[in-house]
């Protein structure tokens, strides 16, 4: 079970209503009238104006993209409308994540408010095709049935993916919706230079469009609406939870939420923003502090590691992971990943050679940017932060291993996959 | 101008190295590594080398 929650003060004037709440927490999906009254679906009255304003209360506030990377969406939405040729916005639900629920979540019950944040993108930016991209089932159907029930003016596809590590990276995407494998290519071009058919593409995560619909509604709460982030929280050894939390909030806090108090440290950003030790509860929930500190937001999930957990056994299924996930495109990956796998593996055991720490380290120093996509860096990053932040537990495997480890943790990544409330 | 490596297409061949040392390095695993993307002043002819020597037209140039 996965609970869901938000830590917004509801009901005050100026706040914005947040986007877990209401009647749909139950289970129910927000249909079309319940999302007008809300405000939704504002006309777009005098468009040029308001949707310029739009555009620059966007940039004002400093809203940045919620899929991971945390890109200014402002300069994305920019580059894609002064770009030649009419584009198109393509709306990601597919997050490959296994410990991420927000974006199935949004879907499956909230999907007028990514549904508008289309419209309002396309109408910003001149698209006259959108597209929601995504993997999973019930999502489908939610998005399916709101486009019946509200039918947009411009042209809205539906495309289905497999679900995968690597389905939601930006240029996966791109290839997937043109018929082709949800494999990632080499970059440049970007999509929002070449895209969807050749035209320049936006590819927005749907909390990222589901924030530009709230704060097209409700302008005077946009710099809440920017400063808020949609979390999912997991560990082995405590509650799962989908809450909706402001942005600074102390990781400390996250964890007493759902009773990970006690956690001795925490994997960031999915598995892509590295694992965290001594420290770690005075971080705060920031994507620039997040990226002082060697570590990443992401998309926001957070796991926590138990006292009793031991964190080469999780830094190993972590690695292990990636390496089974790799697209196998980029011979770097496939070798980099592997070796790393390999490597923490043997150090879990106790079987790995003087020499594996000094090799970690100079592949965690020399994989990164190196593949077509993230999944290396994710990887290179796990092992960089275990090294830097637990070198004694690596230190005291190596020589006589560990009684965690040797129950051989399952290494098909079941650890970090939370289920969708 | 720019070197930009498709590491979808290095298949490890290696061939780029020799004609441009000081622009690509090779890995442990035979894997290009571009070691400055823009090409420093006199380097154009060692980055146009190791673009025509790649067999499956991993490297190219960027002006």
């Amino acid at each position: 079970m996965t609970g869901v929650f938000s830590l917004l003060p509801e009901g005050r004037p100026g706040l914005l209503a947040p986007l877990l709440s209401g009647a749909w927490l139950s289970g129910g999906s927000e249909d079309a009238s319940r999302y007008l009254a809300a405000g939704g679906y504002a006309p777009l009255t005098a468009p040029d104006r308001l949707l310029d304003r739009l555009l620059d209360r966007i940039a004002a506030v400093g809203l940045r993209g919620r899929g991971g990377a945390g890109f200014p969406t402002a300069v994305k939405i920019h580059a894609v409308r002064d770009a030649p040729g009419p584009p198109v916005v393509v709306a990601n639900g597919e997050e490959g994540e296994p410990g991420s629920v927000k974006d199935r979540w949004l879907l499956r019950h909230r999907p007028h408010v990514v549904l508008d944040g289309i419209r309002l993108v396309a109408a910003m930016t001149g698209a006259e095709r959108g597209c929601v991209y995504l993997s999973d089932g019930p999502a489908e159907r939610a998005v399916r049935r709101a486009l019946a029930e509200c039918p947009p003016r411009l042209r809205i596809d539906v495309v289905r993916t497999e679900h995968t590590y690597v389905a939601g990276e930006e240029t996966a995407v791109v290839r997937r919706i043109d018929g082709g494998p949800a494999l990632p290519t080499a970059k440049p071009p970007r999509p929002f230079e070449r895209g969807v058919g050749g035209a320049p593409t936006l590819v927005a995560n749907v909390e990222t469009l589901a924030r530009i619909a709230l704060m097209y509604s409700r302008p005077e709460a946009a710099g809440a609406v920017a400063g808020t982030h949609l979390v999912t929280l997991s560990g082995v050894r405590g509650a799962s939870a989908l809450a909706e939390v402001p942005a600074g909030t102390h990781l400390k806090v996250l964890a007493d939420l759902c009773g990970h108090g006690r956690a001795q440290a925490v994997l960031l950003g999915g598995l892509f923003g590295g694992l965290h030790g001594t420290g770690w509860t005075d971080l705060p929930l920031d994507h620039d502090r997040l990226r002082a500190a060697g570590g990443g937001l992401g998309c926001g999930a957070l796991h926590f590691l138990h006292p009793e957990d031991c964190p080469v056994a999780v830094a190993t299924e972590a690695a292990a992971y990636l390496a089974a996930q790799s697209a196998r495109q980029c011979g770097v990956c496939v070798s980099g990943t592997g070796a790393l796998a390999r490597t923490l593996t043997a150090v879990a055991r106790g079987q790995a050679g003087d020499e594996a720490a000094d090799k970690l380290h100079r592949w965690s120093r020399q994989l990164p940017g190196r593949g077509a996509c993230g999944l290396l860096d994710a990887a290179a990053r796990i092992v960089a932060t275990l090294l830097a932040h637990f070198p004694d537990h690596v230190d005291a495997h190596r020589r006589s291993g560990c009684p965690a480890c040797e129950g051989a943790a399952p290494e098909d990544g079941r650890r970090f996959t939370v289920p969708v409330p | 101008m720019k070197l930009l490596l498709d590491s979808t297409r290095c298949q490890g061949y290696g061939l780029c190295h020799e004609p441009a040392p000081e622009l690509i390095e090779l890995d442990e695993w035979g894997y290009a590594r571009v070691r400055e993307h823009d090409v420093p002043q006199g380097g154009a002819d060692a980055a146009e080398a190791a673009v025509a020597a790649c067999p499956n037209s991993a490297l190219r140039l960027v002006k």
